[in-house]
């Protein structure tokens, strides 16, 4: 077949024929596909209220200080605890979003960090930092040489701990916790954001607020510290 | 305040090239004199702001009140291209003597993924109009001024004495690697 | 079919769009501070490379000459848009850890580089072997890049721990670090290459 001239009319029918037909193409993809898409945003939240929770029936919804409160309950009504949708725009890398799983004491049963853009290799470790040290898988070269290079010890777990009670800052402000390795800013947003979490579940559930409450921004014009 | 705090964020903290990879293929291709370097960065800043205008407004007065949202890549593609072609004729006509300093560097541009990156990026972080424009003015800014440097770096690089394979591209790469070193020193600068 | 090989390992390797034709350094770069990421930004590349050499090859003829990049980039925004979907809907952890870079792809040279320099003048088949060498060129490129920086950044390949990651040098998972990383990587073919 010949090529087709550079005339006007076969330039306009050819550039039209083709934006129609994959305008048309991606239309009856995005068709297929919103579905899934959607799907998994919602699984993404589900999954995350699950984690973060002790074992429960059902689920209500609820709103305090702006923020989206999951409250769990037992088949026979009784309170097993609240996931809390919670925020901090202090992170390194901007905004941290997190759940907060509370019991119905208010302890930290888990957290489950839903967005973050923090630096890659330090503030990203916050998905596990703030957990119990678990024991270190051994490394190839460890294993085929027998030894073990220490990881130091750390108090920095949240879970099991009450936010009315314990200081939940990191330890160079005064604290119980200890911030990630030369990320402490990100760890400044994400326990500002597991205090606003706390605030908002003891609003919804008339408890005592945390009082290292509003230290964050304080805090973060103290940055003498260089770090990351 | 809030303009120059984002200004100071894109130029030397969230730099487009050095942290966010956006526009490399211009960062290494055209930065081996300062003059066209100046030029290409000129016409990038040019094009930047009005393609970051247009697609905004193309996003909220089109795609999304026609739920078309899945459109926006080929959309404002497209819009970049057609952008692209008409600054030239225009600025042929309008104005040759600007033409002949940038218009070498305009048909590189629509390939040129910090235009594309940056309109994206407007859309994803929200930002309102006014927003839109400084964002997109502050990092044409950190474009030119990565590449000025650049440049100037590789201008003296042409005479050091450097290994045989690593000469050329190689040490091109590991000089814009040190620079990207030095720029995260900004880090932590703004909030 | 001895010719669609030899179209394969010319993108492989003779042409190879990273150390050879140095095209496409932004997700190159961008995309590369794990394999796994490398990995999979390079088949999300490769299936776009071959889907638009493919259709570009069957339209060419229906195209006039001078409306031919934006019909092109038209047929590669459409794929592009469709991977992006895709991923979303069925990888959505892997679309956000290579976020912008998807829709990027459209500004890839190597892909509109290969419409234009290959599928515009040559037929269906040839055209599918010169994208499936190339992306499979992109995607070599990209994973051993990826896993250079992941092994020395945080002591693991594809999350397989080598060495202990408080020995990493972390400099390498991050931006200064990809550039340096390529650097040498290229100079080494260089001098493979030439003896």
């Amino acid at each position: 077949m010949a090529k087709l001239e550079s005339s006007m009319k076969n330039m306009l029918l050819s550039l039209t024929a083709i934006a129609l037909i994959a305008a048309g193409l991606m239309a009856a993809l995005y068709n297929v596909t919103s579905e899934p898409i959607q799907k998994s945003k919602e699984q993404k939240s589900v999954d995350a209220i699950k984690a973060v929770l002790p074992a429960f029936d059902k689920i209500e919804n609820d709103t305090a200080n702006g923020l989206n409160i999951y409250k769990a309950y037992k088949a026979d009504g009784q309170f097993v605890g609240a996931a809390v949708e919670s925020m901090s725009k202090n992170g390194f890398g901007g905004e941290i979003k997190v759940m907060v799983g509370f019991d119905a004491q208010g302890a930290i049963t888990e957290y489950s960090v839903l967005d973050q853009k923090e630096t890659p290799g330090l503030g990203t470790k916050m998905v596990t930092w703030f957990r119990p040290q678990t024991e270190k898988k051994k490394s190839l070269i460890e294993s085929i040489f027998g030894f073990e290079v220490k990881t130091p010890e750390k108090q920095s777990s949240i879970i099991g701990k009450n936010p009315a009670t314990a200081k939940m800052t990191v330890s160079k402000d005064g604290g119980e916790i200890d911030a990630i390795t030369a990320s402490t800013i990100s760890s400044r947003a994400f326990l500002e954001s597991v205090r606003t979490a706390y605030n908002a579940y003891a609003a919804a559930n008339n408890q005592k607020p945390t009082d290292a409450n509003s230290g964050a921004t304080q805090e973060a014009k103290e940055g003498e510290n260089n770090e990351q | 305040m809030e303009y120059i705090l984002m200004f100071i964020a894109a130029v030397f903290v969230n730099n487009i090239v050095l942290s966010q990879f956006l526009g490399i293929c211009p960062f290494l291709g055209v930065s081996k004199k300062v003059s066209t370097a100046l030029g290409m960065s000129g016409a990038v800043a040019f094009v930047l702001v009005l393609a970051t205008i247009v697609t905004y407004l193309a996003n909220s007065c089109i795609l999304v009140p026609f739920g078309l949202e899945y459109l926006r890549t080929i959309t404002f593609i497209l819009i970049i291209a057609a952008l692209v072609q008409m600054v030239e004729i225009v600025l042929k006509k309008a104005s040759p003597s600007l033409y002949q300093a940038l218009g070498v560097f305009l048909p590189l541009i629509t390939t040129n993924c910090c235009i594309l990156g940056v309109a994206i990026l407007v859309i994803q972080k929200d930002f309102n109009l006014p927003q839109s424009v400084v964002f997109a003015f502050s990092n044409a800014i950190g474009f030119g001024f990565a590449l000025v440097l650049f440049a100037g770096l590789r201008e003296q690089l042409d005479f050091s004495e450097t290994p045989k394979a690593m000469r050329g591209m190689p040490i091109a790469l590991v000089t814009a690697g040190i620079l990207a070193m030095a720029f995260m020193g900004f880090q932590g600068l703004v909030k | 079919m001895n010719n669609n090989l030899k179209i394969l390992v010319n993108g492989l390797i003779k042409e190879n769009p990273t150390f050879v034709l140095m095209l496409g350094m932004c997700p190159t770069l961008g995309t590369t501070s794990s394999a796994i990421n490398g990995m999979s930004m390079g088949l999300a590349t490769t299936f776009v490379l071959i889907c638009s050499n493919l259709v570009i090859s069957l339209i060419k003829n229906l195209v006039p000459d001078k409306v031919r990049i934006p019909a092109y980039i038209v047929v590669i925004a459409a794929f592009v848009t469709m991977v992006e979907m895709l991923m979303q809907a069925y990888v959505p952890a892997l679309y956000a850890s290579l976020g912008l870079f998807i829709p990027l792809i459209v500004v890839n040279c190597i892909v509109l580089g290969r419409a234009e320099s290959f599928a515009a003048k040559n037929g269906a088949i040839p055209s599918i072997f010169d994208g499936l060498g190339i992306g499979l060129g992109f995607t070599v490129a990209l994973t051993l890049l990826g896993s250079i920086r992941e092994l020395l950044g945080t002591g693991k390949i594809f999350d397989f721990a080598i060495y202990p990651e408080n020995c990493g040098m972390l400099l390498f998972v991050l931006a200064p670090g990809a550039f340096i990383a390529l650097g040498f990587l290229i100079a080494l073919v260089n001098k493979l290459r030439k003896s």
